[in-house]
């Protein structure tokens, strides 16, 4: 095989594995979505975790989350939602939002708790976690696709 | 395919040093004094505020602005871009290397210093390796108290100070530094170097200036011999081949990203082990500092207790034990399904070096997980450095806010998916130096397992 084509080749691989790559990534996909609820969620958190660390609702719920606090005073700040509120110990503070993005976001402590605060984290899955499930798909694409690209 | 690999390389670099006003700008040592100065004043409030200022972490300089801000900046944009730029300008070695060579600016000076060589044995990267793996085990403490990371800090200057004066040049850096180590590593992927421009020229060149100095410059700090250099790992990027070379001999270039990996020269057991000691790191500190498990976070953190021995002994036995095993497994497997000749030994080592990649963007995945949700402090460490309740530039008071949380999970996907598709071109390269086609496909075969269910466990617990 000549340089010109392998060059053609690689391009051409390269070509396919990204159009593929996006298409994995980025398309929607179509659900039967279940109908939007009210969710009422009690989260305890203590030094340096939230139980239950991990929750899931479905898209377009209005989730109501009742923050109580073990040790000190801990925060509870949904990412990308903007959302958040602080719990002093033994009361509680209540959050409500409508899930109206899917995906996966921290919840991160934002009232300094101690030393270890910066990495108190949990969970809030809004559906199911479609980004990791086509990143996994995308990765053996791209294995395949470096892996085959490249070669002599 | 290799040798033909490296000479399409070499036609793809372009000379920094033929732009006049830039040669002049690294000849001249001015702009890297004045940069070591800066980056030493920072280094030394950044002491004095772990010691003396707030022992809150997030109101504190020192952890934010070297865990955060530094640590950051290293990982995302001087090590992928720069190679060992940051050593060319680190605080650390500085004042040991003034003593040692007498002088500040110019190779004027009457140095301090035994000079004594360090011994053959330590001259690897096992070191750095320990070195690494022993802030593994304190991490949870050094990167949130204060105190902890000023001593720390202060501590690693001390003792770049104690080898300048000890043994010759940058010894602490090239055998030492646990985090030179790590920029050594990952500097072969940046798209800069400092190679010699014709090789018959410094084999008639005498004196080799490069390395013994002159009036123009020190023979290199880094103990490297530039005319057998063929990869960033030992080139600090200190410009002084550039000076000291009297036949203009020597150029800075741009080129490819990852173009070391094509080197055979210089792989090694050591390099190799310290790789897996960067892979397993990123792997255990995204468990333990990222994942939603507290009681891990407290293992790590309350240190003596049976808790932090049970995860120390983890992180050590996966780092150094089970993943660099479960490799070897995967360059087995592989080399019996190619029916492989070539030992080894020899293929572990040569594909281990083939995921350097790999791991590097699975700390840059990592960082970003922190770096931009954290950044916000950044602004009122800044106007308040020791947590006293200063307002030096209105922003001590400006709230905490993550940046770029929307596109944070999308950014750490394609982070990891670029270092699988990176690493997976070079175990198909690496494995053809020694095998044809086909059978270069077997033995890399396992080797891509390897590295696909390191990406999907990296995702599982960046993004998942």
């Amino acid at each position: 095989m000549t340089n010109s084509q392998l060059s053609n080749r690689r391009l051409q691989v390269t070509a396919l594995a990204v159009l593929v790559g996006v298409v994995v990534l980025f398309v929607p996909i179509p659900l039967t979505l279940a109908a939007p609820q009210e969710r009422h969620l009690r989260i305890e958190a203590s030094r340096y975790q939230y139980t239950p660390s991990v929750i899931s609702v479905n898209p377009g719920d209005k989730v109501t989350i009742d923050l109580t606090t073990t040790d000190v005073v801990h925060g509870l700040y949904v990412d990308d939602y903007g959302v958040s509120t602080t719990a002093d110990p033994g009361q509680t503070s209540r959050l409500t939002f409508v899930a109206d993005k899917a995906g996966t976001f921290a919840l991160r402590c934002f009232a300094p708790c101690g030393p270890l605060h910066p990495f108190m984290v949990g969970k809030l899955n809004v559906g199911p976690n479609w980004l990791l499930w086509r990143a996994i798909g995308v990765a053996g694409i791209a294995a395949f696709a470096g892996f085959w690209m490249f070669r002599k | 395919m290799m040798r033909q690999e490296t000479a399409r390389q070499e036609t793809r670099r372009y000379e920094l040093t033929q732009v006049p006003w830039l040669k002049r700008l690294l000849v001249s040592r001015w702009p890297l004094f004045l940069a070591r100065a800066i980056t030493l004043a920072g280094f030394v409030l950044t002491i004095f505020a772990g010691l003396i200022g707030s022992p809150v972490g997030s109101h504190n300089f020192a952890i934010i602005f070297v865990w955060i801000a530094w640590w950051t900046f290293l990982k995302l944009i001087a090590i992928p871009f720069g190679g060992r730029a940051w050593c060319s300008v680190c605080p650390i070695p500085a004042m040991g290397e003034w003593i040692q060579q007498g002088a500040l600016v110019g190779p004027d000076g009457r140095g301090l210093g035994l000079g004594r060589q360090w011994p053959r044995r330590l001259r690897n990267v096992w070191l750095p390796t320990g070195a690494f793996g022993a802030i593994g085990l304190f991490s949870a403490v050094t990167l949130t108290q204060p105190r902890v990371t000023g001593w720390v800090l202060l501590g690693f200057i001390l003792l770049a100070v104690v080898l300048s004066l000890v043994f010759e040049r940058r010894t602490f850096c090239r055998y030492v530094c646990p985090i030179g180590g790590f920029i050594g590593l990952y500097s072969r992927l940046a798209p800069v170097q400092v190679r010699v421009k014709d090789r018959a020229v410094c084999a008639a060149h005498k004196e080799k200036t490069c390395v013994t100095g002159s009036v123009l410059g020190y023979g290199c700090p880094w103990q490297a011999f530039p005319v057998v250099l063929t990869q960033n790992t030992n080139c600090g990027l200190c410009m002084e081949c550039l000076r000291s070379c009297p036949h203009d001999n020597v150029a800075v270039s741009v080129r490819p990203f990852g173009a070391d990996l094509s080197q055979r020269a210089g792989r090694s057991l050591d390099q190799a082990y310290f790789g897996f000691m960067m892979l397993g790191s990123v792997v255990i500190y995204s468990i333990v500092m990222l994942g939603v498990w507290g009681y891990l976070k407290a293992a790590a953190y309350n240190i003596g207790t049976l808790a932090w021995f049970a995860y120390s002994a983890v992180l050590l036995a996966f780092t150094l034990g089970m993943l660099p095993g479960l490799f070897l497994l995967a360059v087995g497997a592989g080399r019996t399904l190619a029916g492989s000749k070539v030992s080894l030994k020899k293929t572990f080592v040569a594909q281990s070096h083939a995921i350097i990649p790999l791991g590097l963007m699975a700390w840059v995945a990592f960082t970003i997980s922190f770096a931009f949700a954290k950044f916000s402090y950044v602004w009122s460490v800044l106007s308040d450095p020791f947590g006293w309740g200063w307002n030096l530039f209105g922003t001590a008071q400006l709230p905490w806010t993550p940046y770029l949380s929307s596109i944070t999970p999308l950014l750490q996907v394609l982070a990891l998916l670029g270092g699988l598709v990176w690493t997976s071109i070079w175990v198909r390269r690496i494995a053809q130096e020694e095998l044809p086609e086909k059978l270069a496909t077997r033995q890399s075969l396992p080797v891509m397992l390897f590295c696909l269910v390191f990406t999907i466990g990296m995702l599982w617990l960046l993004v998942g």
